[in-house]
């Protein structure tokens, strides 16, 4: 602890509860910059989701039609049954699924493991794109039975416009989410992080971190279906 | 610890603690395209959102007048009630996002951030650079609409539902209302890059020595508000979401059912008092947003000029944070009319009421700091002591707003207007322009003209008092903002018609004068008196760079040390009436500065 013994002279120390946020140079020791970005990124997307889901309940009390009964449009029909939630249950499994094998990339990742980093980042994308893919069958499904955003068959119009909105807005993070996914894949297997080559648009050297600050958005993006899921699908 | 017994740190070079924060790869530019339009360099770009922002603020003062014109002498410039709304609405969003916020946070933070805490540049330049040419498109955007059918929109810079999408109003069923949401939208995008980039440089890439209490105010002020804007700006990108749906899908999210010019609309079900709430939750910390930045640089321009160290550092800190904390708990004080609970309104005058005292804190400071100074009259001092007189006007107005029971009766008269233009437009004015003054000769090299800074500043006080004081009288008359036409008649008019003459007279000097201050930037860039370095003999990091203008990469081989706060003026036993953050506590050994 030698160092820490110079910063106190030049940074003498102070009885002060915000001793260790005010300390010197960082405020995290030992954050990268690129993923403490990424936390306040996410805090901030936090606020989105919120609002969107606050908008939601507040208008789900304020419109006069009732709200649509989710177990029966969410339902699938399977030979002559109608098997409620279904299709989100399946969704909802692959997506959790996808943290997980996010959570190994980024292990196998910071133990310089390329090959098993590349695969498991590979199959989270898979599996990303393939919720992406149900959710867009869900859609047609809704939209074929008369689903609108302005109108519906099933009872009050803004079950239409909130659906469409929040799986939308959150589709999109995904999608995102996919594309962001296959670009590491390919940096992984590439070698990038290994070697240190400089990104294309950033000219910064690559490094296994980044594979971190992807698994934090990935992993938010879940935790946000984890909310819609409870707040559309099971209220 | 008495000040030696740092001799033998500072003469052991090793003992200097190594770089935590890893050395910083920066893109310097290799052509013209990649130095001043594609740049990097934070200090750039501050300047080109600093110039975006006054060119498209100019929109919004050249509105302003127009207005005044019409409330005042009808008929002059002829003008329908509609373009008059318009004028209105253009106006304030103008003023308050695009100017205010991007000059504060895009401008100032991008310029002062970097240099003041001893960094190369903001941590991820490619992302600085995107989030102003985002910026950009949105004011294009937003310039846009003066040029579709219909022209912009004329719904208020609130953009209240139902009104604001409805065909009465201007814009309402064209594209108007439409490129304002989606301007306001990319906006929040390219100031999230922005923000992101501000945050994590001041709280991740400071130089050795620079902790969080050392930080000049200006960058706490900065800090404070990026924060606040982070977290409040999603409230409005998700309310212009959800109005774009409601205005181009036809969904209710805010649209009740409602008969217009007889004809049933087809909206049914929404909750216009949602968009309120979501409106205000973004609008009043954007207040903050404005202010919070104001109050930190207006610190270091009185603490330079007055020769003086801060008064209670720690309390301007504390006073900052809980300041933004607090703006998150008011919002609907702007609501009191809009019919919601009363125990709503005793609740929201509560907290916009405790606002009051680390506001007082921050006023009682900058005062204690003047007192017994050395006051140089400069011209930042003038506008640093003009804004506390400003910021003391319209504060204690906001404390008759607060209350329920006194807002009800003022609401929508001009003494709302009269509040928050003294409160929110002038007095962060007056610290911009103050701060231009203060800062030009690091930008430029040279000072900006006295004679002509001196007449600048003393037509836009006395001029700014002529325009919003007398508008407290208006609105306790109960003349109501937003009324394009004050119509003649009796005795009582007549004072009210009068009272409008003189204050769009004072209106039309106190903007033509801000032509002079652009004609003196742009002379004075190129022919003004030498500064030399730090021409003010200031402490903070930003005056001590080795290139005067600081050049890409801010501070030549080696990065700064720091070893004090940023204030360490008029120390008793120095041999010069400041210390810089930057002088190892041997250089100064007879000095009685205490630790900071």
């Amino acid at each position: 602890m030698e160092s820490n013994q110079n910063v106190e002279v030049i940074v003498p120390e102070k009885q002060s509860f915000s001793k260790e946020w005010a300390s010197d140079q960082k405020a995290f020791k030992g954050v990268p910059w690129g993923k403490a970005m990424m936390w306040i990124f996410l805090v901030s997307d936090t606020f989105v989701f919120s609002i969107f889901l606050i908008s939601y309940m507040t208008v789900r009390f304020s419109t006069k039609a009732d709200w649509p009964n989710a177990s029966e449009v969410f339902g699938l029909h399977v030979g002559d049954y109608n098997v409620p939630l279904l299709l989100i249950a399946i969704m909802t499994f692959i997506l959790i699924t996808s943290s997980g094998t996010m959570a190994l990339a980024v292990k196998y990742g910071y133990e310089k493991n390329r090959k098993m980093c590349g695969y498991l980042m590979l199959a989270t994308a898979v599996f990303g794109a393939s919720f992406v893919g149900m959710q867009a069958f869900e859609w047609t499904k809704l939209i074929s039975e008369g689903v609108r955003p302005w109108d519906n068959p099933f009872g009050a119009p803004q079950f239409g416009a909130i659906f469409f909105m929040i799986t939308g807005f959150h589709g999109t993070h995904v999608t995102i989410g996919v594309i962001f996914l296959f670009i590491m894949t390919r940096k992984v297997f590439r070698g990038d992080f290994d070697t240190g080559r400089r990104g294309f648009f950033t000219s910064q050297k690559s490094n296994y971190e980044a594979i971190e600050i992807m698994g934090l958005y990935w992993h938010f993006v879940d935790l946000v279906w984890v909310f819609i899921f409870a707040f559309f699908y099971l209220w | 610890m008495a000040a030696d017994s740092y001799d033998d740190v500072a003469k052991n070079k090793d003992s200097i603690p190594s770089l935590e924060v890893p050395p910083q790869d920066l893109y310097h530019a290799k052509s013209w395209w990649t130095k001043y339009i594609f740049c990097q360099d934070a200090k750039v770009i501050g300047i080109q959102y600093a110039l975006t922002a006054v060119a498209i603020g100019m929109v919004g003062l050249v509105s302003s007048w127009l207005m005044r014109m019409q409330i005042a002498f009808p008929g002059v410039i002829p003008m329908e009630a509609g373009a008059y709304y318009q004028l209105v609405t253009m106006h304030g969003m103008i003023m308050v996002v695009y100017l205010l916020t991007a000059l504060f946070l895009g401008g100032f933070g991008n310029f002062l951030i970097p240099l003041m805490v001893g960094a190369r540049d903001m941590v991820f330049p490619y992302v600085n650079m995107v989030s102003f040419w985002v910026f950009f498109l949105a004011v294009i955007i937003l310039a846009a609409s003066y040029f579709v059918p219909g022209g912009p929109t004329g719904a208020g810079w609130t953009l209240y539902p139902p009104q604001a999408i409805t065909s009465g109003t201007p814009g309402g069923d064209g594209l108007g209302i439409v490129l304002m949401l989606v301007s306001l939208a990319v906006f929040v995008i390219g100031f999230t890059m922005g923000g992101l980039n501000y945050v994590i440089t001041i709280l991740q890439a400071r130089t050795r020595g620079m902790t969080l209490m050392r930080l000049p105010l200006t960058v706490w002020g900065i800090f404070t508000a990026t924060v606040l804007a982070l977290f409040a700006f999603p409230a409005l990108f998700v309310a212009g979401i959800m109005m774009t749906l409601d205005n181009m899908l036809g969904t209710s999210f805010f649209m009740p059912a409602i008969v217009e010019f007889g004809e049933r609309l087809t909206y049914d079900g929404g909750s216009p008092i949602l968009f309120q709430h979501l409106f205000w939750f973004f609008g009043h910390p954007e207040v903050y947003i404005v202010a919070l930045p104001a109050f930190g640089i207006v610190s270091d321009l009185i603490s330079v000029h007055a020769r003086k160290n801060i008064f209670g550092y720690r309390m301007m800190v504390w006073a900052i944070v809980v300041i933004g904390a607090l703006s998150f708990i008011v919002w609907a004080h702007h609501m009191y009319v809009a019919g919601m609970n009363p125990w709503f309104g005793f609740f929201f005058a509560t907290t916009t009421l405790i606002i009051a005292v680390p506001t007082a804190i921050k006023v009682y400071n900058w005062v204690l700091t003047l007192w017994r100074g050395n006051i140089k009259l400069t011209i930042p001092m003038l506008f640093a002591i003009a804004f506390i007189i400003t910021f003391v006007n319209g504060g204690l107005t906001g404390l008759f707003l607060g209350n329920v029971a006194v807002d009800v009766p003022l609401s929508d008269t001009y003494f709302v207007v009269a509040h928050f233009h003294m409160v929110m437009g002038i007095a962060p004015v007056l610290v911009i322009l103050g701060s231009i003054y203060h800062w030009f000769p690091l930008i430029t090299g040279r000072f900006l003209n006295e004679r002509l800074g001196r007449i600048h500043f003393w037509v836009t006080f006395i001029g700014s008092y002529s325009i919003y004081f007398p508008m407290h009288y208006l609105g306790f008359m109960g003349v109501t903002r937003r009324y394009f036409e004050v119509f003649e008649g009796d005795n009582f008019t007549y004072s009210i018609i009068g009272i409008n003459q003189f204050i769009t007279v004072a209106a039309l000097i106190t903007g033509a004068v801000q032509f002079l201050f652009f004609y003196n930037i742009i002379v004075s860039s190129k022919f003004g008196k030498k500064a030399g370095k730090n021409p003010w003999k200031a402490c903070s990091l930003e005056w001590q760079t080795p290139d005067v203008p600081p050049t890409h990469g801010n501070f030549g081989k080696d990065l700064p040390v720091v070893y004090r706060w940023a204030y360490d003026y008029s120390v008793p036993g120095a041999d010069k009436d400041y210390i810089t953050q930057d002088t190892p506590p041997s250089a100064v050994a007879n000095a009685k500065a205490e630790q900071t």
